[in-house]
């Protein structure tokens, strides 16, 4: 199997960075998306009851749906290839943001957003100024959390032909080579490990500038 | 020939079924030190909220510095506004020098006026420029963040200050201190007019030129000091001067 496992990086490094590379902007672009769509429904979540009640059952629900569900519900409509694939991801990635998102803000003590109106801010300078800063741990949080199941979920993409390190396990399985299915699940695997361990040390550096400085 | 600096006409607020101020008239004038003397839930805050915006009347009218909050920007007065509250409000993420820089920034100082402002008004609150301004909320006392607190409020040198229950929260020598401060302050600067609300009574008939004692949304008297704890108007100020004189006693 080893043996195996390094012949096909002597063979075919090319192919298979190709796929990591496929499969990276399948999850960054879908988790970009998500972000676009998720950032201003959080925002308004936490200003607006109604919103924020409709955005936390509608992720709710969302969790429920098995994304490979997902992913073939969308071929009648859409067909198959990258399209789907985004909007299942993006599906996917909505859920842990938004709720993150809507976390974030309310964490937010209400005093500051008081005193920041009282010094003379508007709305867009408070958001930037005070309650973004003060509730981005908690928004890289969801971010992290969209991401590490984004990378993991992409590998079912290559179901519908849209390439990525899923490609490599479903070769596998078809001419029965295990190696590359290993190379495959291993590859995603390291990959959702990686960027949670980053997101991590990320989050950590914003809390840590903030609880030396926390007062409420 | 005085002006008029917060003028209320037949101001009434209610949250939801809830009266807060049932029908609010008075008018302060330019300069004056006006404390305001209330329980909790006597409309004190809510006044005070009410002057730089953060309320909104559901009747009556507010003027502020010849213009009514409806028509106001609101956004723009309150740049011109001092707000300091119990809960100081420092911005964690921010150092002090940049706490107190906010609204400076928002109305596009350049960095040199800034740090000339930042390092006078510390000097004000007697705090050291090179010692604190690079420091994070969290590293000072909390008389030293309310010291910030104020010189924030001070940054713009507004004409109209509003001071919420600031000191409440801090030490009794703290508190008196800053009390004395905050006295000198008022006289040094002149023709700022200072509205603090408070539930302290020495506190409020030490610092006011005039008391204003509020129960369930009304004014029970609105007089200098020496009236308001000599000739109490009703039964409500009566006892509460009263709850001194039962302390000094015991």
């Amino acid at each position: 199997m080893i043996t195996q496992i390094i012949n096909y990086f002597q063979t075919s490094s090319g192919e298979y960075w190709i796929a990591v590379g496929q499969h990276l902007y399948i999850s960054f672009l879908s988790l970009f998306i998500a972000l676009i769509i998720a950032f201003p429904l959080g925002y308004l979540g936490s200003k607006n009851k109604i919103v924020s009640v409709f955005c936390q059952t509608f992720a709710q629900v969302l969790r429920i749906i098995p994304s490979l569900a997902l992913l073939f519900i969308l071929i009648p409509y859409i067909g198959t290839g990258v399209l789907p694939a985004l909007i299942a991801l993006v599906v996917l990635a909505l859920p842990p943001l938004v709720v993150n998102i809507i976390l974030g803000f309310n964490e937010v003590p209400d005093v500051y957003s008081e005193v920041g109106l009282s010094l003379g801010m508007s709305d867009f300078q408070l958001l930037k100024q005070i309650s973004l800063p003060l509730a981005l741990p908690y928004i890289l949080n969801g971010i992290k959390l969209a991401l590490v199941e984004v990378i993991a979920s992409a590998s079912l993409a290559a179901y519908i032909g849209a390439g990525g390190l899923g490609n490599l396990i479903m070769t596998g399985l078809g001419l029965y080579k295990m190696q590359y299915v290993v190379i495959g699940g291993v590859s995603v695997a390291l990959l959702s490990l990686l960027s949670m361990l980053i997101f991590d040390f990320i989050i950590k550096k914003v809390e840590n500038n903030d609880q030396r400085n926390y007062q409420v | 020939m005085t002006k008029e600096i917060i003028k209320f006409n037949h101001v009434n607020k209610k949250f939801g079924k809830n009266e807060v101020i049932k029908d609010l008239s008075f008018s302060i004038n330019e300069g004056e030190f006006i404390t305001v003397l209330g329980s909790s839930g006597s409309g004190k805050t809510t006044t005070l909220k009410m002057i730089n915006g953060l309320e909104t009347p559901t009747a009556g009218q507010i003027i502020v510095n010849n213009e009514d909050l409806k028509n106001a920007n609101l956004v723009e007065l309150r740049r011109h506004i001092g707000y300091v509250v119990q809960s100081i409000g420092l911005f964690p993420h921010m150092t002090i020098s940049q706490n107190i820089a906010v609204t400076p920034k928002l109305l596009g100082w350049d960095q040199k006026k800034i740090d000339l402002k930042v390092k006078d008004l510390l000097e004000i609150v007697g705090l050291d420029n090179e010692e604190y301004a690079k420091r994070y909320p969290t590293q000072l006392s909390g008389g030293q963040q309310q010291r910030v607190g104020v010189a924030r409020a001070l940054s713009t040198n507004p004409p109209l200050m509003l001071f919420d229950e600031p000191f409440s929260a801090l030490d009794a020598i703290t508190r008196q201190n800053l009390q004395h401060e905050v006295k000198a302050l008022h006289q040094k600067l002149a023709k700022k007019t200072f509205f603090f609300v408070t539930h302290d009574i020495n506190e409020a008939l030490y610092l006011g030129d005039r008391v204003m004692v509020m129960n369930h949304g009304q004014i029970e008297q609105f007089d200098t000091p020496d009236k308001v704890a000599n000739h109490p108007a009703t039964k409500y100020v009566k006892d509460l001067i009263g709850t001194i004189r039962e302390n000094q006693a015991s």
